[in-house]
């Protein structure tokens, strides 16, 4: 990401969305105090991984920059940035709210969107095949529902 | 104690020893797990669709709430998206309104608000059960066995939807936990660290070097690791074996689920408890323990 942004190309429309979708997130409130960033286990790893600079771009309306950004996909929930946060901006729900709308527009991780067609198709993440069930026969373990008709219908809608 | 077992996809297909140890540990303490038609949390699809992922655990409250049970997740993850929904679709009436959308439309129900109690296996046993009691109901003290525990995040995070049961940042109960069983619960620096287990699919190289820096603090200094999600399973056991294919010299931090280690100090037959599946070798331990 440019140090330099252009605040002019600002999308009032993506605000507006932003605000209707964040529910219990205070993103407006963000003071920019960076301790979400100081908190962050996957910027111990990866330096310029920045969820504060994240915050900042998507509160300015940046959406280009914010969605087309790698970076709304490497928050990992921990969560800590949530316990530790001065101003309830709870960054992982703002994370969750940009990746949706990113998704919406269609610039997810293709292996990301390819578990909702997935569930759709066989109701689970990791199929229950025979070999996996004759696993669990040996083992004792219970017959579960192996492909659960409420999670494929779920996961189709709209398809 | 009779509860609705919440098994999630990744552990009746890729974590047989962690639903096995938890079913053995429940028929020794009387524990009555009730399986449901319960399916996919929704945790998995919350990036890119939170409306469907909020549907399907709508749905399984439901199924919870119809039996009057409790439900009892093994999977961190799991839990924490039931907990997520009980509390966004009673508060935020636009999201509810989307759900009960495609409820409606897919299945012809809706989600009547149903709240039925959602907590992980481990608080079940540190709330319903106890460290004393179970203290009570080891046969085999662990005595001597030294271990680290990790928590994992969406045990107790957000606290916002985990109640404060236990400190978000200096989680306890496990540690308390592991100590019932005689065992001595070690303190280490980053023990609330993330397993990285949730940016897997997106950038490897950066999950698999979280996981590599717990394995690098604790290499030597434990006789296991015990964890109580089948991410961090995956990671800390699936993924230091193939670390350590790479290296010279491995971790050697075997890693066990607690139902595993709390398995063996109630007596219960190592067969029983799924060790074969675990990637580390977990000789050294039941050495250690005496079976």
């Amino acid at each position: 990401m440019d140090a330099v942004v252009d605040i002019s190309k600002s999308d009032t429309r993506f605000l507006r969305t932003l605000d209707r979708e964040l529910g219990a997130s205070d993103l407006s409130k963000c003071f920019q105090c960076g301790v979400c960033v100081a908190s962050c286990p996957v910027r111990e790893i990866e330096e310029t991984f920045n969820p504060r600079r994240i915050m900042k771009l998507a509160k300015l309306g940046l959406k280009d920059i914010v969605l087309r950004s790698d970076f709304i996909w490497l928050c990992s929930m921990c969560f800590m940035c949530h316990e530790r946060c001065p101003q309830n901006v709870r960054p992982p729900d703002v994370m969750t709210v940009l990746r949706n709308i990113a998704a919406k527009e269609g610039i997810a991780p293709p292996n990301l969107m390819k578990l909702v067609d997935v569930l759709a198709e066989n109701g689970r993440v990791y199929p229950l095949d025979d070999f996996t069930e004759d696993e669990r026969d040996d083992r004792g373990l219970p017959k579960v529902e192996t492909q659960p008709d409420f999670v494929m219908k779920i996961a189709g809608a709209g398809k | 104690m009779r509860y609705a077992l919440f098994l999630g996809c990744t552990i009746p297909a890729r974590q047989m020893n962690y639903e096995q140890s938890a079913r053995a540990v429940a028929k020794a303490l009387s524990i009555d797990l009730v399986d449901l038609d319960f399916g996919c949390c929704g945790f998995p699809i919350e990036p890119v669709d939170e409306v469907k992922a909020l549907s399907m655990a709508a749905v399984n409250l439901k199924k919870g709430e119809e039996e009057g049970l409790d439900i009892v997740t093994l999977c961190s993850a799991c839990g924490e998206m039931l907990a997520k929904a009980e509390e966004v679709l009673g508060k935020d009436e636009s999201m509810a309104k989307s759900v009960n959308g495609v409820l409606s439309k897919q299945l012809g129900a809706e989600y009547g608000g149903e709240r039925p109690r959602v907590v992980h296996f481990a608080r079940m046993l540190y709330e319903d059960l106890g460290p004393e009691k179970i203290k009570g109901l080891v046969k085999r003290p662990l005595q001597g066995l030294r271990v680290a525990t990790h928590p994992g995040c969406h045990y107790v995070r957000p606290s916002t939807l985990s109640g404060g049961f236990d400190d978000p940042e200096f989680p306890h109960s496990l540690d308390e936990l592991v100590e019932a069983t005689g065992a001595k619960a070690v303190d280490y620096i980053g023990k609330e660290d993330c397993c990285g287990g949730g940016i897997l699919a997106v950038r490897e190289d950066v999950a698999k070097a979280m996981t590599r820096k717990k394995l690098e603090t604790l290499s030597g200094k434990v006789d296991a690791m015990v964890l109580i999600c089948p991410f961090c399973g995956i990671m800390y056991d699936r993924y230091q074996k193939l670390m350590a294919a790479e290296m010279e010299k491995g971790f050697g931090v075997p890693v066990l689920y607690y139902p595993q280690l709390l398995g063996l100090a109630l007596g219960i037959d190592p067969e029983e408890l799924g060790f074969d599946i675990n990637s580390v070798s977990v000789d050294g331990v039941l050495e250690k323990v005496g079976v």
